[in-house]
């Protein structure tokens, strides 16, 4: 097998990031912020999938999220707590650290499912129709839960901690952390080989001009059900992450606001660009991070960024290019093919 | 054989009837010629047979089955590709991509097996990627190949898009207008271009013209279309002393170009 470079930088970076956090040398406080950074990273990239390489404009992002956070959290919180709502674990609560990530991957599923509601509509419909259909998904979401007494409704849902803290007796490790780390890796690899397959690619070409992608044999249909599905199944996992960070959430979590966090992300990263939805989800986090003193007044700057982003560089940073087509030599250094036998 | 037999196919947009009762039998091997003025329906005839409208009446058999309401890829993977009256390539991928993705019904695999790279992942983009290097070599378009489409000239862009269409491997070739936009120089390379193909690829060739000395040069047959209605049928030069073609459409100016696909 050729070597892998990308992948095996990563898995050294992560394992460095887990010895640090386990000997207390990155504290709680940085580990959190790593841990929203990942999160970010999956939210940006997949929604990257749909509004830059498919050239739709989903902006209910968040919905998706919703729904997989709420199926995570209700599934570990049943399964492995004894709940007000659900009472005694239904499993030993020390197998939360084997099933942890199969309600973390059901989460993502049922997410996928919820991608349905637009996938469907988006083979009569594109543009602006579409996207006030993902609008209106997101507050159908946010509003059944917010009516769904069982879990919680508006008052929100908690109890992830305690999950956690069963995984941590087995095994003493930063488990939210870890499977963020995994998560955000894996997120990146599959966007990273789906769209630079030639089956992947059959989403750009549907981007660029529907008709001729129909008629030149690609099934636009089949298409956007993969993209629409895969994009928010990661946001569905990226939810069930975030809700054990957080150990709490509420439907007033995933509006239209952190819609548009995402938003920003990915059009501030550039359209197309995997290793610009990476790089702006890194640094948009960190500044939201900082701007987290000005309290409400982050809601004032995140939209003006996006204005004055809009005006003066509508394309992004990245515009549709990788790292690898800004550095070429990169491509040399990870053992990349080149991209056509000479 | 027939490999195209179109009966009493009607269209209607609306009110406005586009094309009505066509009938028409395309020879395995031939090629054949569509003309009639702007707006007559060449294009609507075109666009009902890729599948991308679904006819008012009537049918369209490919190799002796139905094809009337199958979808656009469906189509296309029997056998039947076609270039656009105002080009359309895909401008944001290569032209070596262009030609790749155009093979997606032969991929024969799908999301899982292109995120786990399996074997047949590979075999199966390694074929593709193969038919496409060829392509590229027979137009001679290999110097442009990691080219965005949209920096190349027009007439290059054309032969792209006929290389899009060949790498599907059609029966049947449906060409648009190839030749419009072209300059005289680009317009002869484009004849001798068609004839190759068709004898290389031993392929149908349906053409839309309205540059006469294209048509007159390579097609073998002929039907000439007015308000959706046939006119007249057969050789060029039949056509060519046909008095109604004559009026309707020979006596014409050079015409403009009509909107549309
Ligand atoms: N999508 C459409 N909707 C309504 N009318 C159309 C559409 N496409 C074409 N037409 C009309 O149908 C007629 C035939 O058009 P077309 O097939 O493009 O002609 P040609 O290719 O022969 O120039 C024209 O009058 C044109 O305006
Ligand atoms: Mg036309």
């Amino acid at each position: 097998m050729r070597r892998n470079i990308p992948l095996l930088g990563y898995v050294i970076l992560c394992a460095l990031t887990i010895v640090l956090a386990k000997a207390d040398i990155l504290d709680l406080y940085v580990q959190m912020i790593l841990m929203f950074i990942g999160i970010s990273i999956i939210l940006a990239t997949s929604l990257n999938l749909v509004n830059g390489y498919m050239g739709e404009f989903s902006v209910g992002h968040a919905g998706f999220m919703a729904v997989g956070a709420y199926i995570t959290s209700v599934l570990n919180v049943m399964l492995f707590t004894n709940s007000s709502i659900f009472g005694p674990p239904l499993l030993s609560p020390s197998s939360a650290i084997i099933f942890f990530p199969l309600t973390l991957l059901a989460g993502g599923i049922g997410a996928a499912l919820a991608g349905l509601l637009v996938a469907i509509p988006s083979f009569r419909t594109r543009g602006d129709y579409l996207a006030i259909i993902t609008l209106a998904v997101n507050y159908i979401v946010k509003s059944s839960i917010e009516n769904m007494q069982v879990i919680g409704g508006a008052r929100g849902f908690s109890g992830m901690s305690s999950v956690i803290n069963s995984m941590k007796e087995v095994v003493d490790l930063p488990w939210t952390l870890i499977w963020i780390l995994i998560a955000t890796g894996a997120t990146v690899w599959i966007l990273q080989r789906f769209v630079s397959s030639i089956y992947g690619k059959g989403i750009i070409a549907l981007r660029d001009d529907e008709i001729a992608a129909e008629i030149m044999s690609v099934n636009t249909q089949r298409m956007k059900v993969v993209a629409f599905m895969l994009s928010s199944g990661l946001a569905g996992i990226a939810g069930g992450l975030f809700a054990h960070v957080l150990g709490y959430i509420n439907p007033g979590t995933f509006t239209i606001m952190k819609s548009t966090e995402v938003l920003v992300m990915v059009y501030l990263g550039g359209m197309g660009s995997l290793s610009g939805s990476v790089l702006s989800a890194i640094g948009l986090t960190i500044a939201l991070e900082a701007f987290r003193p000005l309290q409400v007044y982050k809601w004032v700057i995140v939209p003006l960024l996006l204005i004055l982003l809009m005006l003066f560089r509508p394309e992004g940073l990245m515009g549709q290019r990788e790292l690898t087509d800004v550095f070429p030599r990169l491509r040399r250094w990870l053992g990349l093919k080149p991209k056509l036998s000479e | 054989m027939a490999i195209l037999e179109i009966s009493e196919l009607t269209h209607f947009f609306g009110g406005l009837r586009a094309v009505y009762d066509l009938n028409m039998t395309l020879e395995g091997g031939e090629l054949m010629g569509l003309i009639g003025p702007n707006g007559a329906g060449k294009t609507t005839v075109f666009n009902l047979v890729s599948g991308f409208y679904r006819p008012s009446e009537g049918d369209v058999k490919f190799c002796g089955k139905s094809i009337a309401g199958l979808r656009p890829h469906q189509v296309t993977a029997l056998g039947i590709a076609r270039t656009f009256q105002n080009i359309r390539l895909w401008n944001s991928l290569s032209v070596f991509d262009n030609l790749c993705v155009s093979q997606h019904h032969q991929l024969g695999y799908g999301f899982l097996k292109s995120v786990l790279r399996t074997r047949s992942f590979h075999s199966s983009e390694r074929k593709v990627r193969k038919t496409a290097e060829e392509i590229i070599d027979l137009l001679g378009i290999r110097h442009y190949a990691l080219e965005l489409p949209k920096n190349l000239p027009y007439g290059l862009q054309r032969r792209v898009e006929i290389g899009r269409a060949l790498c599907l491997r059609p029966k049947l070739l449906m060409l648009d207008e190839p030749a419009a936009g072209m300059n005289p120089g680009e317009v002869d390379q484009l004849i001798k271009l068609i004839r190759w193909i068709r004898d290389e690829f031993k392929l149908t060739i349906w053409l839309i013209e309205h540059h006469m000395r294209v048509v007159m040069n390579v097609c073998d047959r002929m039907k000439v279309i007015e308000f959706g209605e046939e006119i007249a049928e057969g050789t060029p030069s039949e056509i060519q002393q046909n008095r109604r073609v004559i009026q309707a459409y020979l006596g014409e100016e050079e015409p403009v170009h009509a909107h549309g696909m």
